[in-house]
C-alpha cells in the first residue's frame, strides 16, 4: 500500500475537501497462509521489531498478530517516561539507543509521536541515593549518556513545586538527564503500525495465538483463533503473557507477571515541565499535555494477570509524593489503571534465542518497557534477521541466568525502572 | 484487596499484612546438581495464567510462611495450608478440580 504522507500540504489539501481524503493509517488484512516472520504482540516492542526488520534488514513478509487491539496492553498503560540514565553498560547502551531513536522518530515514521525531551530528574533524598546517583552520573559520562548531578537549589529552579526541605526526606540533589522526557505512547504504536503497513506487512488484530507448532525442535507455525499460520521465524514479544506463550512453545522463562499501576489527577494549569522521580519514597510524576499529574509507583509483589492492581499502592505512593510535592495534596485523582509487567530477577530484559530453533523472545522489560521501544525493536530485529544477537542484545540472552552473568538493575534502577 | 487466611493463626487478613514469596513446591537443587537443574530451581517459573500455588508469609502477624492456591486470572483464592508439606492437600486439589476442570494439575 502506498503511503500518503502526512504534511502541512496534506492538512491544507484536506481542509479544502472536507477532510474526506484521509486514509486508514493501517490495513486490517486476513492472515496469509505463511510469513517469513510472525511476531506475536502488536504493542510498541512487537511493531518496532517489525518496522526495523523491514527498514534495516529488508524483511517485509511479516505478520504482527495481536490478541486484543493494537497498543492496548502496556504500550497504552504506562506513564510515557523516556530516559537512559542506567548504571550498567549493556542497559545504558540499549536504553540510550532507544532514547536517541526517539529524538527523530516522528520524522522517521512521518507520524507525530510528540517526543518531548523536557528533562528528567531522579531526586536523591538520602545519603545512599546521593552516592548512588553520583556514581550513575560518572558511569553515564563514560558510557556517552549525557547526565549530570545538580544541587538542591538547581532542583528548586527546575521544579518550583518541589519541597526540598523535607522534613523527612530533604532533597539533597538530583540525577538530571536533560534529554529525557516523555512521548505520546499511543502514537508510538500507531506510528510504527502505519509504517509497517506501508511496507506491506500484515497487522492482524483480535487474533489470539492458541498454540505453537514445532517439528524436530524447530518452529513451523502458530495456531490462532483466525486459523493456522506457517512461519519461518517466530518472535514472541508479549510482555506480561510471555510465560504463557513460552509454555505453548515448550519452555519456561525466568519471569513472573505482576500488576503495575498508574493514575492521573484532575487536570490543572501547567506547574511542572520536567519529569520527577522520587525513588526513595516510591513514586514518580509528570504533567501531561492535558494538565493531569501522571503518577506511578511500584509493582505488586504477587503473580497477577488481571490488569488490576492493589489499592494500597495508590494510597501509599500518593501519600509519599504529597510530602515531596505538597501542592498535590488537594488534587482529586481522576483515573487509575493497571498493566501486567514481566519481571525478571535482575530487572533487565531478555532478548534471546530459545530452546526452540527459530523462536526468539523479547520480554522481561518489566516496568521499563515504553522508554525502550525503539531500541528494543532495533536489537530484536537484528536478532531475528540474523539469528544471532547483535552488540545491543548480546548481553541480554537467556544464558545469562545459567552463567550467573546478571545485569543487575534492580538496585541501580530503583523502584521506577 | 486480596485477603488470605493464615492457616496458623486462623485469621483472615488483607495483603498489606502479608509478604508474597513466589512459586511454591519448587524442587530444590543444590551442590552436585547439574547446571540445568540449578538454573531451573533458581530462575525458571511456571508463572501460569490460572491456578497458581504460591508462598506467603504472615509478615505482620505470626511471621510464619504458609502456602496458598490462587487463580492469577481472577484473583480467586481456593485455599491456604501450612508450609510443612511437599504437595497440596487432597481436598484442596479436589476443590480446584471442581471449579477449574481443565486446570492441568499442580506440577
Amino acid at each position: 500500500m502506498a503511503l500518503r504522507r502526512y504534511s502541512m500540504f496534506a492538512v491544507a489539501r484536506e481542509a479544502l475537501r472536507f477532510h474526506a481524503g484521509w486514509e486508514r493509517a493501517w490495513q486490517s488484512p486476513a492472515p496469509k497462509k505463511r510469513y517469513d516472520v510472525v511476531i506475536v504482540g502488536a504493542g510498541g516492542h512487537g511493531l518496532a521489531t517489525a518496522y526495523y526488520l523491514g527498514k534495516v534488514h529488508g524483511i517485509t513478509n511479516v505478520a504482527v498478530i495481536e490478541k486484543g487491539w493494537l497498543g492496548g496492553g502496556n504500550t497504552g498503560r504506562n506513564t510515557t517516561i523516556i530516559r537512559s540514565n542506567y548504571l550498567q553498560d549493556p542497559s545504558a547502551a540499549i536504553y540510550e539507543k532507544a532514547r536517541s531513536l526517539y529524538e527523530d522518530l516522528s520524522q522517521d515514521l512521518n507520524y507525530n509521536v510528540m517526543f518531548s525531551p523536557r528533562g528528567l530528574l531522579m531526586l536523591a533524598q538520602s545519603e545512599h541515593e546521593m552516592r548512588g546517583y553520583k556514581r550513575t552520573v560518572y558511569a553515564n559520562n563514560l558510557q556517552g549518556v549525557e547526565t549530570r548531578w545538580i544541587t538542591p537549589s538547581e532542583v528548586k529552579d527546575l521544579v518550583p513545586i518541589v519541597n526540598i526541605d523535607g522534613p523527612r526526606y530533604p532533597v539533597l540533589g538530583a540525577l538530571y538527564q536533560e534529554r529525557g522526557g516523555t512521548a505520546r505512547h499511543d502514537a508510538v504504536a500507531w506510528g510504527y503500525a502505519r509504517a509497517c503497513s506501508a511496507m506491506g506487512m500484515d497487522i492482524i488484530q483480535q487474533c489470539e495465538v492458541t498454540g505453537v507448532r514445532t517439528a524436530n525442535g524447530k518452529v513451523q507455525g502458530v495456531e490462532t483463533t483466525k486459523g493456522s499460520i506457517d512461519c519461518g521465524k517466530l518472535a514472541i514479544v508479549v510482555a506480561g503473557h510471555s510465560s504463557v506463550l513460552a509454555e505453548m512453545a515448550g519452555f519456561r522463562l525466568p519471569i513472573e507477571s505482576m500488576a503495575l499501576q498508574a493514575w492521573v489527577s484532575e487536570p490543572i494549569k501547567p506547574c511542572m515541565d520536567v519529569v520527577v522521580m522520587a525513588n526513595l519514597v516510591h513514586g514518580y510524576m509528570s504533567q501531561s499535555d492535558k494538565g493531569e499529574m501522571v503518577i506511578g509507583g511500584g509493582t505488586d509483589g504477587f503473580n497477577n494477570y488481571t490488569q488490576r492492581g492493589s489499592w494500597h499502592h495508590v494510597e501509599e505512593t500518593t501519600r509519599a509524593l504529597i510530602e515531596t510535592f505538597p501542592i498535590i495534596s488537594r488534587l482529586k485523582m481522576l483515573r487509575q489503571w493497571g498493566g501486567i509487567v514481566d519481571m525478571t530477577g535482575d530487572r533487565s530484559p531478555i532478548l534471546s534465542k530459545t530452546p526452540v530453533e527459530n523462536v526468539f523472545v523479547n520480554c522481561g522489560w518489566g516496568t521499563g518497557g515504553f522508554k525502550s521501544i525503539p531500541g528494543s525493536g532495533w536489537a530484536m530485529a537484528e536478532l531475528v534477521a540474523k539469528g544471532e544477537p547483535g552488540p545491543l542484545a548480546a548481553d541480554f540472552g537467556l544464558n545469562r541466568f545459567k552463567e550467573g552473568r546478571f545485569i543487575d538493575e534492580s538496585v541501580a534502577a530503583g523502584v521506577a525502572h | 484487596m486480596l485477603t488470605l487466611t493464615c492457616p496458623y493463626c486462623g485469621v483472615t487478613v488483607e495483603e498489606t499484612e502479608l509478604a508474597p514469596g513466589g512459586e511454591a513446591h519448587l524442587k530444590r537443587f543444590g551442590p552436585g546438581a547439574s547446571d540445568e537443574d540449578f538454573e531451573g530451581y533458581l530462575f525458571a517459573r511456571k508463572n501460569p495464567k490460572g491456578v497458581h500455588f504460591e508462598r506467603w508469609r504472615h509478615a505482620y502477624g505470626c511471621g510464619k510462611w504458609f502456602l496458598a492456591a490462587r487463580c492469577t486470572a481472577t484473583l480467586e483464592v481456593f485455599g491456604t495450608y501450612p508450609a510443612q508439606t511437599t504437595e497440596p492437600p487432597a481436598e484442596l486439589i479436589a476443590k480446584i478440580n471442581e471449579k477449574r476442570p481443565n486446570w492441568g494439575g499442580w506440577k
